[in-house]
């Protein structure tokens, strides 16, 4: 058989999932890590990555809307999967799915994006005309008031979800990571640890989406990038990414000691298979070299040091001072590896863990068509669609005005 | 006078429109009754197989008549049941060769030259009708399901086609049906055993390697062919509850 090598049960030469669900757990974990961002400044009031505040939940939005799609379209009966929710099957970890992913679109999400916007809406219904003013008036459910009083009760509003919000964000990728970590027929999945490595690469991914993201619509925008803003949230993708990886290489630590049954087959397979896209692309690039640049960052010459200049005229101040200018640049690096690896551990997760026959005799391969129904062209569909709908979220609720008005404190700041 | 007409219509309309909604709902819960089988009573019964390893010659019979009994599809890839060629060599246990051409359909080619003391036998599998089934477990929408004679079946009209279950079986029991797109697997023959016949790969094997066992039967001879014979399970370490006995399993067999 073409592809196949040594021994797998005859069942086993078609792959079940294919890349389509690669993309689930990938867009899922980028809403649960920009929405953990954005509630970081709600909860925590981190003043600093307020400018990303209102795209971060933007950004969560567009992708939760497109999370379920690959899943559809991977389905032999797409039309039956109303059924999850009439006749849920209690025992199933995916049947969880479609309530876990209704209470955090719609009470989550959605709730607290209308209570941060409310204010906005009725300004903005009273600023425009026609369809647009009916747009906005619909958008406020005829909720006019924007008193202090008013205003005060949405705020609190607000907080509260938010702070229920931070841990269903956490159940909505804590659990697609157990539906992988459940199944005791594959050991490659098969470990307490998945839900947390998921939900770590998770927050990693959302960060380093909504970072990127502000760069570039800011770039675009033709605005002045908040500095502070990126270096913040720089530090807790590096925070995050440190705590990631450590996740990470316990499990493989673990599997490397305990040497069970299926450590010779799964240890082939990472060693030719999966070799350039779990070694080299999430390990190396996608994981190790944005440490080592987020740390490197670490080591910036702050404003107040920057006064030196010109008298220190060493390599180091000089490589210092050269980091320090072109950091913006330097993150952007970071971020784009992190996705890039981000998504390479999704990869090796799912299209990993049935490359190998669970009678680890063999191994079969995976056949990524284009043009087909679970092919690369619908996923690549698949992955614009979110920005598509982040732009025409952006047009309607602009998140932009907390970001002027931070960034003009600090420019009148410094 | 007029007032009555008035009332008896309005009365007799409603019944009528509700007798065509209780005929209506009464299709459908007769839509999720099992197809009849009489003096068949699913809870006296507790299927499962015995397979007898030293038996089986590996012959195909079996996976020949499973793919024409269950309307199987022929292509690669979709077996409710099949078999598999070991060779091992006793002092390399966890390497050993393992052939199942085209699922044993076609029976197995001779061996060349089989190395000095190397061991051949051949296994033949089917779904092992778990009582507690990993696939069944992991459903989102319970379309499939262990019936109370210890059967695990499939509702086709309900599958999603999710292929989580086919992820869950240890032992690669479940395939996607090309034609309907939803999962399918052995059902034990379960339009036939519930009629008091065997399954066809019971029926069709020359040696008597497979047989149907109701465990629940006191009288069916299974019960001193297993306290005659060490028994063991495939992957016990799985804990499944599997219900497909084997006879003379060689603990290289995975």
């Amino acid at each position: 058989m073409h592809g196949v090598e040594g021994f797998i049960y005859p069942n086993e030469v078609e792959l079940q999932w294919s890349v389509l669900i690669v993309l689930y757990p990938f867009i899922t974990g980028l809403v649960a890590g920009a929405f953990i961002l954005a509630s970081l400044e709600r909860v925590f009031n981190v003043q600093a990555v307020k400018p990303t505040y209102r795209l971060a939940l933007l950004t969560a939005l567009a992708f939760l809307l497109v999370a379920p799609l690959p899943l559809q379209l991977h389905l032999g009966h797409p039309e039956r999967s109303i059924e999850m929710y009439l006749t849920p099957h209690k025992s199933s970890a995916m049947a969880m799915f479609g309530f876990v992913y209704l209470w955090y679109l719609m009470v989550v999400l959605v709730l607290e994006i209308w209570f941060d916007y409310r204010r906005d809406l009725v300004l903005a219904k009273a600023r425009s005309t026609g369809v647009r003013r009916m747009l906005y008036g619909v958008l406020t459910l005829g909720s006019d008031d924007i008193s202090a009083r008013a205003l005060a009760v949405d705020d609190w509003f607000g907080r509260t979800i938010t702070i229920i919000g931070i841990p269903s964000a956490f159940l909505l990728h804590g659990y697609v990571g157990f539906i992988f970590g459940s199944i005791k027929a594959n050991p490659w999945w098969s470990t307490p640890l998945m839900p947390i490595v998921f939900l770590f690469s998770a927050i990693v991914s959302g960060i380093a989406m909504v970072m990127l993201l502000y760069i570039v619509t800011t770039r675009l925008r033709g605005e002045r990038v908040d500095l502070r803003c990126v270096d913040t949230i720089g530090q807790y993708l590096f925070y995050a990414l440190v705590v990631d990886f450590s996740l990470e290489m316990l499990d493989l630590i673990h599997r490397l000691y305990e040497a069970d049954e299926s450590l010779k087959a799964l240890d082939f397979m990472v060693h030719t298979r999966l070799w350039t896209s779990q070694v080299i692309v999430q390990i190396a690039l996608g994981t190790l070299v944005p440490i080592a640049l987020l740390a490197l960052m670490q080591f910036r010459m702050h404003p107040a040091r920057e006064g030196t200049r010109g008298r220190q005229a060493g390599v180091a101040v000089r490589a210092l001072r050269s980091l320090t200018e072109h950091r913006l640049a330097l993150y952007a690096a970071a971020g784009g590896l992190t996705l890039i690896g981000v998504f390479a551990m999704r990869w090796n997760v799912v299209i990993g863990g049935q490359l190998f026959s669970k009678s680890f005799l063999g191994y079969t391969t995976y056949k990524l068509q284009f043009a087909t129904r679970e092919g690369l062209l619908p996923a690549i569909l698949l992955m614009l669609l979110p920005f598509g709908i982040l732009a025409v979220l952006v047009k309607v609720l602009p998140p932009w005005t907390g970001a002027e008005e931070s960034a003009s404190r600090h420019v009148s700041a410094v | 006078m007029d007032q009555d007409r008035r009332s008896f219509l309005a009365e007799a309309g409603k019944y009528i429109l509700l007798t065509g909604a209780a005929a209506l709902a009464w299709d459908n819960v007769l839509a999720g009754t099992p197809e009849k089988a009489p003096n068949y009573t699913a809870t006296d019964h507790w299927w499962g197989m015995v397979i007898d390893i030293d038996r089986c010659i590996g012959c195909g019979n079996c996976v020949r008549a499973c793919k024409a009994e269950n309307n199987v599809p022929l292509e690669e890839g979709a077996f409710r049941t099949w078999v598999e060629r070991y060779e091992v060599d006793p002092a390399d246990m966890e390497h050993p060769r393992v052939q199942s051409p085209n699922g044993g359909y076609d029976g197995f080619a001779g061996i060349d030259a089989p190395g000095e003391g190397v061991k051949v036998f051949f296994v033949p599998k089917l779904c092992n009708h778990c009582a507690d089934s990993p696939c069944v477990q992991v459903c989102p929408v319970g379309a499939t399901f262990e019936s109370p004679d210890g059967v695990v079946l499939v509702d086709k009209d309900y599958c999603l086609g999710c292929r989580y279950c086919v992820q869950a079986c240890p032992y690669g029991c479940r395939y996607i049906d090309p034609r309907t797109h939803t999962v399918d697997k052995c059902t034990l023959c379960y339009h036939r055993i519930t009629k008091g016949l065997t399954t066809a790969c019971c029926e069709s094997c020359p040696t008597a390697a497979r047989q149907l066992v109701d465990l629940k039967n006191p009288s069916d001879p299974v019960h001193a062919f297993l306290r005659t014979h060490k028994i063991h399970v495939l992957k016990p370490q799985m804990a499944t509850g599997a219900k497909v006995y084997y006879a003379g399993l060689d603990g290289s067999v995975r």
